[in-house]
């Protein structure tokens, strides 16, 4: 994926002010990708490189460690991040059912990001409300219950923007950025 | 490091300060909101914020408190008023409107609303508790009983349970004899194996600390099953209480400080866990001299990535070391060669949650719960076609039958039992037959499911046993570190064969190396993955081979599942000219009006979605799923 213009920039004061914090110990290199993605939402080649330098490592080890562990993603998000839970209980139910619904409307596969970045697709594991299966979680809110209907009706609800705000936006308390950062420095 | 007197005192004053804040709290109303997970997703920050508005603005004395998950998950949101002169009632399925209606009309003008209100906690004369229910005889709860009724994000809750008073029994003993409470206690580790966890500690401990190498303890709380949540839930409900473990396993081992290994896709947990610690650091229960005894621990949240294999404990070390999360050959085992090479003690986080309560109540209560060789009780996520969904607990050797059926409620809808999938991606399909055997480490065992980390999903007549095999094999194949070639390879083929069974492209030249694959792949793997990847296949096979070949010989899915082999067609014996429900949900629009006002489905262009089957009301019943698809043909020659 191109970076766009400013994005460069970006990208090195992130990384820089995060690496900061940390010696050159491998083992600081899984909480520093944590929280290179949370400050960007994804982790660039660019700033994996940098990364790599910072730990003294070759930057084909941090790309390993990218590239095989779930939680890393190699291309940015969208602004909506749409999850389809494929835990046992959702699949069982019909979870791909959803899965291919939003892969319809969105034309885009499984794992996905929208050309115009605006949505993303990926599929989580159980998001433990396998009561109320099937299960999907926009921007971190879950809903449960969600038959091939109700994707027209969230899509329809992210397109339109902000009127329903509160319910599709995600939880302000679980989202705010200072909750994030600070779940992000505290060692 | 020696015992310490004086931490039971220390100890005994923390909770009396705890225990008068709790009093206190008790004197008034207290509101408590389950907010774990699953009950925000119900909508309990909805309620929590109607409740306290309306609190607020009518001037009530009540508090409203965030607990965790009570382990009912079907009526979430849920809540719980305990109002002082009646029973501690609680009430599901709630809203805004039944929120504030409860304020008015109970926590105001004394009529406790008995029309919603779901059961008491304490039996009482004016309406059911718990016990008087079959899933209230069948439980014993220890690690749970906590959860649900106390704040996960207030210490003093804790303390006031009886909280780490195991911690301070133990610093007043030598290591050696916690070793031997917990090594006689018989405690089996959770996480899946099994193995004695009073072993792996003294393992652990003996290794000669001579050049003062650092030891570590690591709670494991990866929880990679996609099928379950009691990890999780434990640690949203009741941190402390796993910390408190944590504390013990590592004065026991000899190590000073701990790991709290949590996935990050579980933000909650997360940082309910990191708040617990800060607590429990201000309290001095964590950090230099614990309890004024000379042991010194702390703890650090290490976020693990999201990969099956890390919950294996080698490639857990491995990723907490900056590595690939592959798992290593053992032995050594990480109790004497593990983080940083060090010795390092790893436990589940329900393993270590029964250590406080070992430590409290001694051996042989624990002895006296669950059977001879698997004492205690188990946890599961009971989840699927099953009434009563959420995180049960019950003691060891209770009969799958009493666990679905009593505790669990039974299958809705009067449809038929068919299997019950215990232990996740490493775990089998246990069919109806098997419905006496004890729930504990060997009998799972001995009928080829494992008693795992607790994920439990009840199958019913529409669930197909091919897809549920193949659904936990691709999961598994995912995960599969690539590190050994049977698990990569082998899993990688058994695959393709269950994706053309699956898409009636199966033959039984391909069933008899499916058999055999799953064998070698068993026997040729390096880690617990590859080795027990194959059991929802064997499972399958051995319980309900018919299924397999009805999909090889007939092209026929006896579920109606799979989707290759289904197609959707409406009766038009019962569709209705006056009736266009099924129309509007169809997202490719491939329903139609034919012309004697009927609808049918136009089978090009069906995505199989189940939209139409959905929308069909009630009182027509028109649209059917059949299988082999080319019935279609027939049915429509027949009422043509
Ligand atoms: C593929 C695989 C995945 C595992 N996942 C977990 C897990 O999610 N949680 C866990 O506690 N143990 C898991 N284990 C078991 C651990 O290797 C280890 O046995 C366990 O953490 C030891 O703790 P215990 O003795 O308290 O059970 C897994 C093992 C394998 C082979
Ligand atoms: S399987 Fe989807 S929430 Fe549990």
């Amino acid at each position: 994926m191109e970076l766009l213009e400013g994005e460069r920039e970006e990208i090195l004061n992130k990384v820089n002010e995060i690496v900061k914090g940390y010696d050159d110990n491998r083992e600081n290199l899984i909480p520093i990708l944590q929280k290179v993605q949370m400050g960007i939402g994804y982790l660039p080649l660019l700033a994996q490189e940098k990364i790599a330098e910072a730990l003294n490592i070759p930057p084909v080890d941090v790309y390993g460690l990218a590239t095989f562990y779930n939680q890393f993603r190699l291309n940015p998000p969208g602004k909506h991040q749409v999850q389809v839970c494929m835990g046992t209980a959702c699949h069982m139910i019909g979870g791909q059912i959803i899965m291919d619904s939003f892969e319809r409307r969105l034309e885009i596969e499984e794992g996905e990001t929208t050309s115009d970045r605006e949505f993303s697709l990926e599929r989580v594991a159980c998001v433990g409300c396998c009561a109320i299966a099937p299960v999907v979680v926009i921007n971190d809110f879950v809903e449960g219950k969600v038959s091939p209907l109700r994707v027209d009706g969230i899509m329809l609800q992210l397109q339109e923007g902000k009127e329903d705000s509160n319910s599709l936006e995600g939880e302000a308390e679980d989202k705010s950025p200072e909750e994030k950062n600070e779940r992000g420095n505290q060692e | 490091m020696g015992f310490s007197p004086g931490s039971i005192e220390k100890l005994e004053e923390m909770k009396n300060k705890a225990l008068e804040k709790i009093n206190s709290l008790q004197e008034k109303t207290v509101v408590m909101v389950g907010t774990a997970t699953c009950g925000k997703a119900a909508g309990a920050i909805e309620v929590r914020e109607a409740l306290k508005e309306e609190i607020e603005s009518k001037g009530v004395d009540a508090q409203v408190i965030e607990v965790g998950c009570m382990g009912h998950c079907y009526p979430e949101p849920l809540i719980v008023i305990s109002k002082p002169g009646f029973p501690a009632l609680c009430y599901g399925d709630l809203d805004e409107g039944l929120a504030k209606r409860l304020v008015n009309d109970f926590l105001i003008e004394d009529d406790p609303c008995f029309d919603y209100a779901l059961v008491a906690l304490e039996p009482n004369e004016y309406f059911p508790a718990f016990t008087d229910f079959p899933r209230g005889v069948y439980e014993k709860k220890i690690i749970l009983e906590n959860c649900g009724f106390i704040d996960p994000e207030d210490i003093d809750h804790y303390l006031a349970k009886d909280g780490y008073e195991g911690l301070s029994k133990s610093l007043e003993m030598n290591p050696e004899e916690v070793i031997a409470i917990i090594k006689d206690s018989k405690l089996r580790g959770r996480g899946g194996a099994g193995f004695p966890a009073g072993t792996k500690w003294e393992i652990c401990r003996s290794i000669s600390n001579g050049n003062n190498t650092e030891k570590y303890v690591i709670c494991n709380a990866d929880e990679g099953d996609p099928g379950a949540f009691m990890d999780r839930s434990i640690l949203e409900s009741n941190p402390h209480q796993v910390i408190e473990g944590l504390i013990i396993a590592g004065y026991a081992g000899g190590a000073s400080r701990g790991y709290m290994y949590v996935r990050s896709e579980y933000p909650q947990a997360v940082r309910r866990v990191r708040t617990a610690i800060e607590q429990a650091r201000e309290k001095k229960l964590l950090g230099d001299n614990i309890l004024g005894s000379n042991f010194s621990f702390d703890i650090e949240v290490f976020e693990g990535s999201g990969a099956f294999v890390c919950g294996e404990e080698t490639a857990l070390i491995n990723s907490m070391e900056g590595k690939m999360g592959v798992p290593k050959h053992r032995p050594p085992f990480p109790a004497s060669q593990g983080f940083r090479l060090n010795p390092t003690i790893i436990n589940n986080v329900k393993t270590l949650s029964y250590v406080p309560y070992i430590i409290r109540k001694g051996a042989d209560w624990f002895k006296g719960i669950g059977t001879e060789e698997s004492p205690g009780t188990a946890v599961f996520a009971l989840v699927g076609k099953i009434d009563f969904t959420g995180l049960v607990e019950v003691p060891m050797g209770t009969s799958l039958q009493n666990l679905i059926y009593d505790v669990g409620g039974g299958v809705p809808q009067e449809k038929n039992f068919k299997a019950v999938q215990i232990g996740g991606p490493s775990g089998g399909c246990l069919p109806e037959d098997l419905m006496d055997s004890p729930i504990d480490f060997d009998s799972l065992q001995k009928a080829g499911a494992i008693m795992g980390s607790g994920g439990l999903v009840v199958l019913n007549e529409d669930d197909c046993m091919v897809e549920i095999a193949r659904y936990f094999l691709d999961f598994t194949q995912k995960e599969s570190c690539g590190l050994c070639t049977f698990c990569r390879l082998g899993t990688k083929h058994m695959l393709d064969i269950l994706e053309k069974i699956t898409r009636g492209k199966g033959d039984f030249d391909s069933l008899k190396i499916l058999q055999e694959l799953a064998e070698d792949v068993k026997k040729g793997s390096l880690c617990g993955l590859g080795k027990t990847a194959p059991n929802p296949v064997l499972t399958t096979l051995r319980y309900f081979e018919e299924e397999y070949k009805a999909h090889i010989e007939e092209g026929r899915c006896p579920a109606l599942m799979c989707i290759d082999l289904i197609a959707f067609y409406i009766l038009p014996e019962k569709c209705s000219k006056l009736c266009s429900a099924c129309m509007g949900p169809c997202p490719t629009d491939a329903i139609y009006t034919r012309d004697d006002g009927l609808k049918a489905v136009d089978q090009e262009k069906c995505v199989k979605c189940n939209s139409c089957l959905v929308a069909c009301p009630p009182e027509y019943n028109a649209v059917i799923k059949l299988s082999p698809p080319e019935l279609v043909k027939e049915k429509e020659r027949e009422n043509s």
